[in-house]
């Protein structure tokens, strides 16, 4: 491992993290980019909008979601001491959220008037469709045509909070596809429109600004596992697709040299087969969507399609701050596969009465795997970053169930 | 003098705009796009601007992006590219060919080495639509140390404050789309585009073309009035389409547009400089 400093001063003022990041966009966004810079770094410094923003997270959101010691689930690996972070809590079911208030505040302080963003599992697209909502803005979430097929419940929430949900048929019809079209719509109405990015990629400043925005989970888990526990956690875990969920709880660990960091990543069917997701397992690093990171691409340099049954992980890049984090070793970057992540999330709900998300599901595969080699009072904290209920149909049909 | 600057000073010489065409390399296939490329100097492309085929063409609009994925789909790659400039070169070392696409498969294929090739096959200039001038340490800097123009792409949120970084490091001309948005996008007013092209020559003497929007001759000829020359893609790519839907040779199909095209732009008078 690296030895440095600090490993939480970055990204540069270019927005790079170690040789990732960048702000790799067309030059009709790049005025807005750089403006949005500026007005990020006002507002991080205007008390007003820190106390708005608390307000928000505190009675709209129900934030701080609870430390919660799964002892069931403890109980059953007969290891590690295990807490759930409870961002399934959140109000609209996942950690996304807290990003969206974060942004949606920032457009309104730009000024702009139109909301877009892109979706896999739509656990962004509801949480912004829900900001938007609430701030009166009218709001299109693209998605892609195999994501609104597996995500029904999420796409009429959607619509029910108001917003304009688009089918994106380009490419493999999934996250990466909904963000190109997402581009393409900011780049034609860059005027009014405000793209609020759902994860720690993009250019520069959002792979930044999305991490402050969702450090609040590693901040409350400092806080609450002091209470608890009376120390910090010794490992962390969250599952990683772009990795807005990891970030939130790992970055405010980064410099606790002795807190081990998990991040798990969709080997969908299998890292030996080409149908996973596992961008830093298996990727290259390139240049996609704003910024340079790890990416699944063939030697051409064309990315290949991502395979997981788990919506939210379907993207065949990753934060650029992880692939940095994983080049200097401070984080470990591990797998699960579908059937690992399936099984994890039947335990969970048949032992905690908690039916987690699809993609929390991968990190829960982790945590299975990892606790009981560890010691009882090994104490370990995992993001249960979203709620199942919207991936009951997805479970049924891979259990082989008619519902 | 590079063959761009050559040929943009034969333009103002023959006291006319440019034109400059977009087709997409290995679309539909190698061997029909060898053949089209060959054709387009005839047909009269002062210009040839060659797509270099992505996954993922974020500032493309469907047609583009059609184009990239049948090149894809019938096996084109970064090799290829470059193996299309090199036999275009055996028979024509005047027109200019600028790549442009993004910068992703450049990457996977190593700059330094790219570079090489490029040069070597007789590319004379890119457009990278995803290096804005904050990372001309990837490629910009280094093309333009090889030999190769590097021409940038001014949009109308380009304001005058921001104009300068646009410019410095860019030559052989300029690329100003004309709307903001994305490639087969509908046009701008051709006043307004006389507008922003006076403002931009206040920031620099190198020729300006502009693209966007353009789909036939009268569109074409209004262009060619305000600008050094006109760019056309969208509606060259979607004739390969339409050939393939009607069953006629896609070289032929395209290579007729341009003529037409091309004759209306040059019908365009101008004082030469």
């Amino acid at each position: 491992m690296t030895m440095l400093n600090s490993y939480r001063s970055g990204p540069d003022e270019k927005g790079h993290f170690g040789k990732f990041g960048g702000r790799f966009v067309a030059e009709t966004l790049m005025p807005l980019i750089l403006d949005l810079e500026k007005h990020y770094a006002a507002a991080k410094s205007d008390p007003a909008f820190r106390a708005e923003m608390d307000y928000l997270l505190k009675d709209y959101v129900g934030r701080p979601s609870p430390l919660y010691y799964a002892e069931p689930f403890t109980k059953h690996l007969g290891g590690a001491k295990i807490y759930f972070k409870r961002e399934e809590l959140n109000h609209t079911g996942a950690h996304k959220i807290n990003n969206c208030i974060g942004q949606i505040l920032l457009a309104k302080r730009m000024g702009k008037t139109r909301i877009i963003a892109e979706t896999g599992a739509g656990q962004h697209g509801v949480a912004t469709a829900t900001v938007a909502a609430r701030f009166g803005l009218p709001c299109v979430i693209y998605m892609g045509e195999v994501d609104i097929e597996r995500q029904q419940p999420n796409v009429f929430r959607m619509k029910l909070l108001g917003a304009e949900v688009r089918a994106v048929k380009s490419g493999s019809r999934t996250l990466k596809d909904a963000m190109n079209e997402a581009l393409r719509d900011w780049v034609t109405n860059v005027h009014d429109t405000f793209y609020i990015i759902g994860t720690v990629a993009g250019p520069h400043p959002y792979p930044m600004l999305v991490r402050d925005f969702q450090s609040v989970i590693g901040e409350e888990t400092r806080v609450q596992m002091m209470e608890k526990e009376g120390r910090i956690p010794d490992s962390l875990v969250a599952c990683i697709g772009g990795g807005s969920n990891a970030m939130g709880l790992f970055h405010p660990f980064l410099d606790d040299k002795d807190v081990q960091i998990y991040a798990v990543e969709a080997a969908g069917e299998g890292l030996e087969t080409t149908r996973h997701a596992a961008s830093l397992a298996k990727g290259v690093p390139g240049v996609l969507h704003g910024n340079r990171t790890y990416l699944l691409q063939d030697a051409d340099g064309q990315i290949t399609e991502a395979h997981t049954i788990s919506a939210g992980l379907d993207y065949p890049g990753i934060g650029p701050e992880h692939a940095w984090l994983h080049d200097v070793g401070r984080a470990n970057y591990v797998s699960a596969t579908d059937k690992e992540a399936l099984d994890a999330f039947q335990l969970c709900s048949r032992l905690e009465g908690i039916i987690p998300a699809l993609e929390s599901s991968h990190a829960l595969a982790h945590v299975i795997k990892l606790a009981p080699k560890l010691p009882k009072d090994h104490l370990m904290a995992v993001c249960l970053s979203g709620r199942g209920d919207k991936d009951i149909y997805t479970v049924a049909k891979a259990l082989g169930v008619k519902l | 003098m590079s063959r761009i600057d050559k040929r943009f000073a034969a333009l103002r010489a023959e006291g006319r705009a440019g034109f400059v065409t977009f087709i997409t390399a290995g679309d539909p296939d190698h061997e029909t796009c060898a053949r089209l490329l060959a054709g387009l100097p005839a047909a009269g492309a002062d210009v040839i601007e060659l797509g270099m085929p992505f996954s993922d063409p974020m500032a493309d609009g469907p047609s583009i992006e059609a184009a990239g994925l049948r090149a894809l789909a019938k096996g084109a790659s970064m090799q290829m590219t470059l193996k299309l400039v090199r036999d275009f070169r055996q028979k024509d070392n005047d027109t200019p060919i600028v790549l442009m696409g993004y910068f992703n498969p450049i990457s996977a294929y190593g700059v330094d080495r790219f570079l090489v090739d490029a040069k070597a096959a007789g590319v004379d200039g890119l457009i990278v639509v995803d290096l804005p001038p904050e990372e001309d340490d990837e490629l910009c800097l280094p093309a333009v140390k090889a030999g190769i123009h590097f021409i940038r792409l001014a949009t109308p949120t380009t304001d005058e404050q921001r104009l300068p970084a646009v410019l410095a490091n860019t030559s052989g001309f300029l690329y100003y789309v004309s709307i903001a948005g994305i490639t087969g996008a509908a046009a701008a007013d051709p006043d307004a585009v006389g507008k922003a092209v006076a403002r931009i020559k206040k920031h620099t003497k190198i020729p300006v073309a502009v693209g966007f929007g353009i789909r036939d001759g009268k569109r074409a000829a209004e262009i060619a009035r305000v600008a050094d020359a006109a760019v056309v893609g969208t509606a060259l790519v979607e004739r390969v389409a339409e050939a393939q839907i009607k069953g006629i040779d896609p070289a032929d199909h395209v290579l007729a547009l341009v003529r037409d095209l091309s004759k209306a732009i040059r019908g365009v008078a101008k004082a030469a400089a």
